[in-house]
């Protein structure tokens, strides 16, 4: 299970150890298999894209990896740390961070007012801790500074997210997750909403996110998205991993069928799993 | 890509007005142009300074309702919860003998108490705050009656007048409940636009779903809004009170919609997460000219309300035409 068996695999770091890992998750709702020992590897620095048909049960595995579900057995490490998250929110205290499709931005508030939304950031002193006042221009100023760092061109972070077009306002919602997560982001269907453009538009933010160091967990149900951004391609099926795929090397038809199971991994040529 | 420069944006305090306040604001100059010049008495200083006297109790229920429209919340027991603060107050000041400060308190409490109450009814039970409080205005309605034995309570000590006591500027009289009004609609503008908290009153308006996944705890938030709305209809109690000299079972019956008013010709959304509550101190500005105008070049009362009632509606029409152009 190590990188070292794959020569080709993108991510030339065999010694450095897993972002996040998930061994043997099971998940039951009555007689509904959601997981059925379900592995999980994410590599630093790496964008991961998860597919899967629906109901393979994808949704379930990152809803355990976000904390949204509590698996049955099986276990999480972060960091090759155990960990049980019992909320989202506990897994964003680990420094895991997620994105939603449905553009989670608040459309009257400004972007610096979004990017630090339930994390403001407060006057020194007892300004701060009894009157909770907003340092807005220190809020402003590192706004400015982390678009930058996302190569995000944006006028004025005092604008109102509404005055923005449908792929800068998921922006603002993937540089929020940026800003803020430590080991993880996972992105669920950050293109689904959004047009051609305004799509590319974030999938160029999701691979500036990745080389400014964060691992990407991608969740799409959109090909040629997926094969356009990611380093691996988790294929889900049946409640738990199919197989790792390397997008340089496999075709799209050839994942699909693995997704389907129109055809067994096994049947692949080596080169074109990844690790 | 262009530098963004964060210092040449100046620190910008005051939001600029948007179509939805300014058309209020060029009718509140329309109708003052028209009432100074049919009535003499209406341009001065001791007018307006009456003006604000007049709507100093239902500017300041304003502001709480302001807030908890924010949170796309609304109150209709408003009125009937202040009244109710005046008689508790009234009531313990004289007929109990009550140390008149502490009768004060007491009110506060009472007003508290009961935007608790509908707070915790729109948490837990999971009414929509249009019946939960709907459903308090029925409750209130009779305690009020059953409280004060449907009589008014005259003979107050003067610690509870004391809010329509004067000071002179100029030549014009002003009441302490007017500058208490004012003082309160600063403090709330600076919590609602510069602290975390009243940041969060507009995430949780405006996009429910994206402050909870921001970790704001929407519940707490709430109780903790209707609970200050309450002590702020404690301190329009207490005006009230003031103003009229005793405790009235009957006040505050036409506050519910007059507040509502104010807000939305403020330019808040009635939908949340937009406005601002200065605008609302506007919207109660103009809702008290128009009244006090209208009456000075001897306009029937019927009409009045016939005034206000096409003002709210332009006002909202208005707002709806900016957003769908925006």
């Amino acid at each position: 299970m190590t990188a070292t068996q794959n020569p080709l695999a993108p991510v030339p770091a065999p010694a450095v150890p897993l972002v996040m890992e998930a061994r043997n998750l099971i998940k039951k709702y009555g007689s509904v298999v959601a997981m059925n020992g379900a592995d999980f590897e994410l590599r630093p620095g790496e964008i991961l894209a998860v597919i899967g048909d629906n109901g393979a049960g994808k949704s379930s595995l990152i809803k355990a990896l976000s904390g949204a579900t509590i698996p049955d057995s099986g276990e999480i490490f972060l960091d090759g740390q155990q960990v049980h998250f019992r909320s989202p929110i506990d897994a964003r205290k680990n420094g895991i961070e997620t994105v939603y499709q449905d553009l989670a931005v608040a459309p009257a508030m400004t972007i610096a007012e979004n990017l630090f939304l339930g994390r403001e950031i407060l006057r020194p002193g007892p300004l701060g801790k009894l009157l909770r006042l907003l340092d807005k221009k220190k809020m402003h100023e590192e706004a400015t500074r982390h678009m930058q760092g996302l190569q995000f061109a944006i006028k004025s972070m005092r604008q109102p997210v509404e005055t923005l077009s449908g792929g800068q306002r998921q922006g603002v919602a993937v540089a929020r997750s940026a800003a803020f997560a430590r080991h993880v982001v996972i992105m669920d269907e950050p293109t689904a909403a959004l047009g051609v453009r305004e799509g590319n538009m974030v999938l160029d933010l999701i691979r500036q996110v990745r080389d400014n160091g964060l691992p990407v967990i991608l969740i799409s149900h959109n090909m040629p998205h997926v094969f356009e951004v990611a380093d691996r391609i988790h294929v889900h099926r049946m409640g738990k991993r199919a197989a790792i795929l390397n997008p340089k090397r496999v075709s799209m038809a050839d994942t699909v069928s693995v997704m389907t199971g129109a055809i067994r991994p096994e049947e692949l040529s080596a080169d074109m799993l990844a690790g | 890509m262009t530098q963004p420069a964060p210092a040449s944006a100046a620190p910008r305090r005051f939001q600029l007005p948007s179509l939805s306040t300014l058309g209020p604001l060029i009718a509140l100059l329309i109708a003052m142009i028209v009432f100074s010049s049919q009535s003499p008495r209406f341009f001065s200083g001791t007018n307006f300074s009456l003006i604000l006297q007049q709507i100093s109790y239902t500017a300041v229920l304003a502001i709480g309702q302001t807030l908890i429209i924010l949170i796309a919340g609304i109150d209709l027991s408003i009125g009937i919860v202040m009244a109710l603060g005046g008689l508790v107050m009234a009531k313990l000041a004289t007929q109990s003998g009550l140390n008149p400060v502490l009768a004060i308190l007491a009110g506060f409490a009472t007003t508290m108490f009961f935007g608790f109450l509908n707070s915790q009814v729109i948490t837990r039970l999971r009414v929509p705050p249009f019946i939960a409080t709907l459903g308090m205005l029925g409750i209130v309605t009779a305690l009020n009656q059953t409280y004060s034995g449907s009589q008014t309570i005259s003979n107050l000590p003067p610690a509870l007048t004391a809010l329509g006591n004067t000071f002179k500027v100029g030549g014009t009289a002003i009441t302490y409940g007017t500058v208490l009004m004012l003082l309160l609609y600063l403090i709330a503008w600076f919590v609602l636009s510069e602290t975390a908290p009243g940041r969060h009153v507009y995430a949780v308006g405006n996009n429910p779903e994206a402050a909870r996944l921001s970790g704001i705890p929407i519940g707490r938030l709430t109780v903790v809004v209707y609970t200050v709305a309450g002590l702020i209809y404690g301190v329009a109690a207490l005006m009230l009170v003031a103003r009229t000299g005793v405790g009235d079972p009957n006040a505050g019956q036409t506050d519910n919609l007059d507040s509502i008013t104010a807000v939305v010709l403020g330019g808040t959304s009635l939908f949340g997460g937009r406005g601002n509550v200065l605008g609302t101190l506007l919207g109660a500005i103009i809702v008290g000219v128009f009244r006090n105008g209208l009456q000075l070049i001897g306009i029937a009362s019927v009409y009045q309300s016939l005034i206000t009632g096409i003002l709210i509606i332009a006002a909202v029409a208005l707002d709806q035409v900016s957003r769908r152009k925006s």
